[in-house]
């Protein structure tokens, strides 16, 4: 069925082209990508008021289903659904069925069976998402929380709505992604976001073991040299580096990769002055970033939080509604093949 | 299988002998499980099979199929896939090691012939363990395993764990004449991949396995074979350096022999775009180039045989996430369909296909498939034009994840005679 349709778009959108699950940006235009931006602009104001709800999930049942521990991406998912008056149900399934040997389907049938309208995903595994939106009933939204080295479209989405907070729009932007790329579904995420949306030029800095084969093909250039990578940039996203990294013989040591990609002040200054950083976090504060940056006047480190929330409430509601919408058509579709 | 005095003669169609062109059938006279008479069209014949707008060619011969028996039963058996072989048109299959137990012994090997022989739909061949349990690290009993009528010896898909046990176990065979079979893979390059290291696996973020992972270990083979005077097949190829490097080994006197799995000749790693765990295979399909230079190599007999590669899975093995899925396709019945969609679309001869689908692959074991006087009758009648649906349904191996699904195909498979004996008919 999908072996020949390589697009996922016949996963994540409706027939009018509405979203109904949230696996990847691949295949979103920049029209529905700054419909996102837009919608989740709207919510921000509903964090600032005193009540901070609002009822487009009123009755919708949420499942966070983190087969890979994450205390805040789930929070705020949590977070999002609560404000968009939705139960919600936390499952931290790296600890409990799949250790005892069930399969991802059997898992899926069981929390099928307990109604649920919505599945926000993380999974250790690229592809997990596509696998699930396939599996499940219809009128269930799947939403990706991120899957293996692939995709994170939440976060890439909330550092985009900082970015145009802060630069007014994509047009013109230099953009650099430094650090584990390789790893990174985040960088695969913002990479693509950030040519749909425009922005003049991204550059990967890293060196060749943290770098993906054939990366520019994703749509960004490469620079092994910071220094270099750091002139004229409007923007710079750091990712974060696990420890594991030395281990199979991808970096030295610590000491290296911050003296070479880590970010400083001295660094910083090479870009233009109003550049701003960005880090999905959790920081390593001393590894890939230096405190007096992370927490300086041109870090937007906590921004990407709060937006983070905002973000998440505009695609649970925006799928929700296309699945809404797409369970009407076929009533209709049904109720005009009856007449 | 058939063997009674009762004749039979096939008359119509075009024939492939074996090797050359097709021509028009002159008639084929079958006696005693045996080809009696080709152009004997006097002669009279107990029963008559018209094959007039089919082709009659030898039955296929594959040099790497998983009947999964003894000890994957949920996967499949020799009765069950031994039957979608000769749906495919496949007269004789060579049974990979890779069994439970692994064929590593004698004993194994007759358990997998009495087994063959009492409900196998075609002729089994098994091939040898070279290694202990397929662990790569101890010689096997090769002269037993050959005794008890193992065609070759290999690793099945695993890799053999360094250079120094691979010459030994190189040298161990030749002693006895036997063809080592490999499926080149370095396994520290190969690591955790399970897709080709290229621009797919980049944007979905799937780990790689890198074609220096074939390559090198393709270099490394070719190497200690010209060392150890062993005659080596290479088994399942996917990248284009490697048929290079097979030319060139050929050039220089080196005993090697190959094959690529038709999969390689028809798809990318494109295929797995939606995260399709159908397609996740090993080695991975790899880019354009790679399918390009794998067909140019059948073309001009670089690559000795087509295989199926056929790894029938019970569906909880493939519904899975991509990753978790395992690798394979079951394949068998789909062989010939593929390569005449290769055929139809310029890229090869309908001779060359079925000469790599036949005589080809017997050559590497040493056995010959041809439409001759005196050949056992192992002959396959299929309609080239005419269209069959791969489905759930029309599918008889146990494995249901062919590559191909609710598509019509070209090539129905009307006949496969082993020995004289009908193995497979439409007619039921």
């Amino acid at each position: 069925m999908t072996a020949n349709d390589p697009s996922p778009n016949h996963l994540q959108l409706t027939r009018d082209g509405q979203l109904r699950h949230f696996l990847t940006l691949d295949g979103l235009d920049r029209e529905l990508l700054t419909d996102i931006l837009d919608t989740a602009d709207s919510f921000i104001e509903v964090g600032e008021r005193r009540i901070k709800k609002v009822p487009l999930l009123r009755g919708r049942t949420v499942v966070n289903l983190f087969f890979e521990s994450s205390t805040r991406t789930r929070s705020t998912f949590e977070l999002a659904a609560k404000r968009l008056s939705a139960d919600v149900l936390n499952l931290d399934i790296s600890t409990s069925s799949t250790s005892k040997g069930e399969s991802l389907s059997d898992t899926l049938l069981n929390l099928e069976a307990m109604a649920s309208d919505m599945f926000v995903v993380r999974h250790s595994q690229s592809g997990a998402q596509h696998f699930i939106a396939e599996s499940v009933t219809p009128g269930v939204a799947i939403i990706n929380a991120g899957d293996g080295r692939h995709a994170h479209p939440t976060q890439a989405m909330l550092d985009m709505l900082t970015i145009r907070q802060h630069k007014g729009g994509f047009e013109g932007l230099k953009v650099a992604i430094v650090g584990d790329i390789l790893h990174s579904r985040v960088a695969r995420s913002q990479i693509r976001a950030l040519n749909e949306l425009g922005a003049a030029e991204v550059r990967a800095i890293a060196p060749a073991t943290l770098l993906p084969t054939d990366v520019e093909s994703l749509g960004c250039t490469v620079e092994y040299d910071m220094a270099r990578g750091m002139k004229d940039l409007d923007v710079v996203m750091m990712l974060r580096l696990q420890k594991e990294r030395m281990e199979g013989a991808l970096l030295p040591s610590e000491r290296e990769f911050y003296r070479l990609y880590g970010l400083n002040q001295e660094k910083l200054a090479l870009a233009k002055p109003d550049c701003i950083v960005m880090h999905p976090g959790p920081i390593n504060r001393g590894v890939e970033i230096e405190s007096a940056v992370a927490d300086g006047p041109q870090s937007v480190i906590l921004n990407q939080v709060t937006n983070g929330i905002a973000i998440r409430m505009a695609v649970m509601s925006m799928a929700m509604s296309g699945q809404t919408a797409e369970r009407q058509q076929k009533l209709s579709d049904t109720g005009e093949a009856a007449q | 299988m058939n063997a009674t005095e009762q004749t039979l003669r096939i008359t119509g169609g075009r024939l492939f002998d074996g090797q050359g062109e097709l021509r028009d059938n002159p008639g084929l006279l079958i006696r005693g499980g045996l080809v009696a008479g080709v152009g004997d069209a006097a002669a009279r014949a107990d029963s008559e099979y018209d094959a007039t707008g089919c082709v009659v060619a030898p039955g296929f011969v594959d040099l790497c199929c998983n009947l999964r028996e003894p000890g994957n039963g949920q996967k499949g058996n020799i009765a069950s896939e031994t039957r979608a072989a000769a749906h495919g048109g496949f007269t004789t299959v060579c049974a990979s090691p890779e069994t439970s137990p692994v064929n590593d012994s004698s004993a194994v090997t007759h358990l997998i012939r009495e087994a063959a022989s009492s409900r196998g739909a075609v002729r089994v061949l098994p091939i040898g363990a070279i290694t202990r349990g397929l662990q790569g690290e101890l010689l096997s009993d090769m002269a037993g395993l050959k005794a008890a009528g193992c065609v070759a010896v290999g690793n099945g898909s695993r890799g053999v764990i360094n250079a120094r046990t691979l010459r030994r176990c190189m040298a161990y065979a030749q002693t006895f004449g036997l063809t080592v079979m490999f499926s080149p893979e370095n396994q520290a390059l190969a690591a955790d991949g399970y897709a080709h290291d290229g621009q797919v696996a980049t944007r979905l973020g799937l780990l790689g396995i890198p074609e220096v992972a074939e390559t090198a270990a393709v270099m490394e083979m070719l190497l200690l074979a010209e060392e150890t005077g062993v005659r080596l097949h290479l088994s399942q190829l996917s990248c284009a350096r490697s048929v290079e490097m097979l030319a060139q080994a050929r050039q220089r006197g080196i005993a090697v022999t190959a094959d690529v799995a038709m999969h390689q000749l028809v798809f990318t790693d494109q295929a797995l775009a939606g995260f399709d765990s159908r397609f996740h295979v090993r080695p991975p399909l790899r880019s354009e180039t790679d399918r390009r230079a794998l067909v140019a190599g059948v073309r001009e007999g670089v690559i000795d045989a087509i295989v199926s590669q056929h790894q029938p899975h019970d569906s909880a093995a493939k519904q899975a996430p991509l990753a978790a899925s395992e690798p394979g396709l079951s394949s068998i019945e789909s062989v010939l369909s593929l390569g005449l969609e290769l055929v139809q679309r310029g890229e090869l001869d309908l001779s060359r296909l079925l000469e790599a689908l036949s005589s080809g692959p017997a050559s590497v074991v040493e056995r010959r498939a041809a439409i001759a006087e005196g050949m056992p009758a192992d002959l396959c009648v299929f309609e080239c034009e005419g269209q069959w649906l791969p489905s759930a349904q029309t599918l008889l191996s146990e494995g249901r994840h062919g590559p191909v699904l609710d598509r019509s195909l070209p090539g129905r498979m009307k006949l496969t005679l082993v020995a004289g004996g009908v193995a497979w008919s439409d007619a039921g």
